[in-house]
């Protein structure tokens, strides 16, 4: 145990919540005579809950967590985003999480970071109560919802300092059901889809492969169809979130040849398998990643893997289009997961800011450190915006027509280009201004910083972007 | 025995984890564009309220679980929190920003809504934390003429409508016996607030939610009290550090304290 941690345990039994929230905004030397009990009632106010124990299983616990642990529920942490503008279903959403969120501190996360274990118990909390069918119809058991509400939920998640391994863990379970939802045949959804929002049964998106990443019309996994019973898989997947905890996989392959389509976006199907281990058709290998450790992505290779028929969801040959349903969706989560994880780290760094004295005086009050978090504070919020524009965009296409849906692609690819930058920037800039400690594990920022690269390179490179956007709205010549 | 019909009066308050601030004028702590939520104690009266019914604790079993809230349009979030936790109904009375009820008025309210709901149980927190008058409960038994028990710890269910009610007190525990109808006040150690899960949000959207006004029970929101003046606790002065045990003795004795 550091230092640090025995003395804030010990302040955490003996000082009122409030006061340890007060704490920070003032420079060191005052801190004592903020020490003081000032409501009694406030340290009486602190009964054994069950989460409070669970918590300190959890070990160390970083100061922002111990800041708004919860001795009754409610989040009692006020964040740095500006909550104006959102409906009340959306803020509902975003307490609800924070709630569950406060029983997985920091400290959970680092030590799944450093062990890359599988957070199933953290998974198996938001299934508990019925997150996971956030955006799946309620005729399923699921709530119904929007995938704007879906993004807060992710947000939340992120910002909670489970950042994007914690939203990695169940993002799959959100928007690849997506398709299926839509598409899938009654019989596929009520055989699976109660039992993913259950947790039951967890479900991985494959359609990544090595030699197609983003040129995915070219992926060469084959499924061929024998005596119009089954199919054989046959192929590679790449980068394969969660693949090693996942019962299901949302798989896209080639059902009919390239050479033998008119188009290339024909031909690609789109299947709800089961993830057989034993089966000697299908291998798993881990990837060792920079970042997100606790979740696994994985190299999966099928060869002569067979699936029954019925596994197909829609139109053999429609896949593409099935799945395009989902990706703009994708774009919308991982922009609030990005958003999480850049506020997060802003909040991480100005209350080190606050905190830290150098030269008898808190380094936030150094513009050469302020000014930069402040710059970052207004990009995650002007990202902020982006994304939830085109999270609203997504869900009122469904019902209005006169939504183009290039108009909701290019919502949502600028918001995830946006968010991702906007939050890279928060993170590189919350190690910064820890100075050398942003580089000790203890204090997060490097988590956070490591795991920010994610949403600026998946589910779709900037550059890829910047060409969509060259292409579809300001109409130039296309260059590939 | 028979069936219970709970009354779960709620209220709307400054998140406990909010350090509240004395506004400009004095008057009060501001409460523009800070965090509310439901008052502590009575997510506690909510959550006994429901684990009564999913527990079957009570031989009568319970029949309907009423929250109601006095106070801005706002206080319908804490309805719908409470309609998530496991209530049924809810019932808000519009109380405009500002014109706060005090303990009396809101104990004659709850008289009336009892009467109208034909409740057989209350169960209310024994204060709320923005003003901690602690005196709702006791009023509102005294105006009904009914059995209370304040400061709950656990509540038991007998034969022939009659509840045991442990409460905390400074030598160990008291156990008091009433018959229904009566008052309960919750405590901290009652029991430990759900979560409440995503369907049941969800639900909750469509559980009845009755609006009302104060001339609906027969009150005004005129004030008996007048507030002169808040402001903040004087600035405490930071204590000493002495080396050791007998150190801390000298200083005690020195202080003419043992």
């Amino acid at each position: 145990m550091q230092p640090w941690d025995v003395t804030s345990s010990i302040r955490n039994l003996q000082i009122p919540i409030r006061f340890l929230k007060s704490q920070s905004s003032i420079p060191k030397k005052k801190k004592k005579a903020n020490k003081m009990p000032g409501n009694i009632m406030r340290v009486c106010w602190r009964p054994p809950r069950v989460s409070d124990r669970q918590a300190q299983q959890l070990g160390r616990q970083t100061r922002q967590t111990r800041c708004w642990r919860r001795a009754f529920s409610g989040s009692t942490r006020r964040p740095l985003m500006a909550t104006a503008g959102f409906t009340s279903t959306q803020l509902t959403v975003r307490d609800a999480i924070a709630q569950i969120c406060s029983r997985f501190p920091n400290s959970y996360w680092r030590e799944r970071d450093l062990s890359e274990q599988d957070p199933t118990d953290f998974h198996a909390a938001l299934a508990k109560d019925g997150w996971l069918g956030i955006a799946l119809p309620e005729e399923l058991g699921g709530a119904g919802l929007g995938i704007a509400e879906a993004t807060i939920m992710m947000q939340t998640i992120a910002e909670s300092g489970a950042g994007i391994a914690g939203a990695q863990s169940i993002h799959a379970n959100v928007y690849a059901t997506q398709p299926l939802a839509r598409f899938g045949t009654a019989h596929q959804l009520e055989s699976t889809i109660p039992n993913i929002i259950s947790g039951r049964w967890r479900v991985c998106f494959g359609v990544t492969e090595p030699d197609a990443g983003l040129d995915t019309l070219r992926l060469s996994t084959t499924a061929v169809k024998q005596h119009g019973r089954s199919y054989k898989v046959t192929g590679k997947k790449i980068w394969i979130t969660c693949a090693q905890v996942a019962a299901k996989m949302i798989l896209l392959a080639r059902t009919t040849p390239l050479e033998k389509v008119e188009k290339p976006s024909e031909g690609l199907s789109l299947f709800c398998i089961d993830l057989d281990r034993s089966h000697p058709g299908l291998e798993m290998r881990r990837i060792k990643k920079m970042g997100g450790r606790a979740v696994d992505a994985n190299q999966v290779f099928f060869d002569d893997y067979p699936i029954p028929a019925d596994a197909l969801v829609g139109e053999e040959g429609q896949g593409f289009k099935i799945i395009l349903h989902g990706m703009n969706a994708e774009r919308c989560l991982l922009a609030g997961e990005a958003l999480g994880l850049g506020y997060a780290a802003l909040g991480k760094a100005t209350a080190y800011a606050k905190e830290r004295t150098v030269f008898q005086r808190p380094i936030g009050m150094n513009q050469g450190v302020a000014h930069p978090l402040a710059e970052a504070y207004m990009r995650l919020e002007a990202a902020k915006l982006a994304t939830y524009h085109a999270a609203r965009l997504f869900d009122d296409s469904r019902t209005d027509s006169s939504i183009r849906p290039d108009a909701v692609g290019v919502a949502c690819n600028s918001a995830k280009y946006l968010a991702a930058e906007a939050a890279f920037d928060a993170c590189e800039r919350a190690v910064l201004a820890h100075g050398g400690m942003g580089y000790a594990v203890d204090y997060d920022v490097e988590r956070y910083f490591r795991e920010s690269l994610v949403p600026r390179i998946a589910p779709v490179s900037r550059e890829m972007i910047l060409n969509y956007i060259s292409e579809k709205v300001l109409q130039l010549p296309r260059s590939y | 025995m028979s069936a219970l019909r709970i009354l779960v009066p709620i209220k709307r308050v400054i998140d406990y984890a909010v350090k509240p601030r004395v506004n400009k004028a004095q008057t009060g702590v501001e409460t523009a564009g800070v965090k509310h939520s439901m008052n502590p104690f009575d997510e506690l009266s909510v959550e006994e309220s429901v684990r009564i019914r999913e527990k079957k604790s009570a031989p009568g079993g319970v029949e309907d679980i009423c929250v109601i809230s006095a106070g801005p349009t706002k206080a319908q979030d804490i309805l719908r929190t409470a309609m998530a936790m496991g209530a049924d109904r809810a019932i808000h009375v519009e109380v405009k920003e500002g014109e706060d009820l005090e303990p009396l008025s809101v104990a004659k309210l709850l008289k009336t809504a009892v009467e109208q709901q034909k409740s057989n149980l209350v169960i209310l927190g024994k204060q709320s934390i923005d003003d901690d008058a602690n005196q709702t409960g006791q009023m509102l038994a005294g105006l009904l003429g009914w059995p209370q028990a304040t400061q709950a710890s656990k509540v038991e269910f007998g034969e022939g409508d009659t509840v045991s009610v442990t409460r905390e007190v400074d030598g160990g525990a008291e156990t008091l016996k009433a018959k229904l109808p009566m008052i309960i006040t919750t405590d901290l150690r009652l029991n430990e607030p759900r979560y409440a899960s995503l369907p049941n949000i969800m639900k909750a959207k469509k559980k009845p939610l009755e609006k009302k006004t104060l001339a609906d029970f027969g009150i005004t929101a005129e004030r008996r009290l007048k507030v002169l003046k808040v402001t903040e606790p004087p600035t405490r002065q930071g204590g000493g550090k002495v080396d050791d045990v007998d150190g801390l003795i000298s200083k005690l004795k020195e202080m003419g304290a043992i």
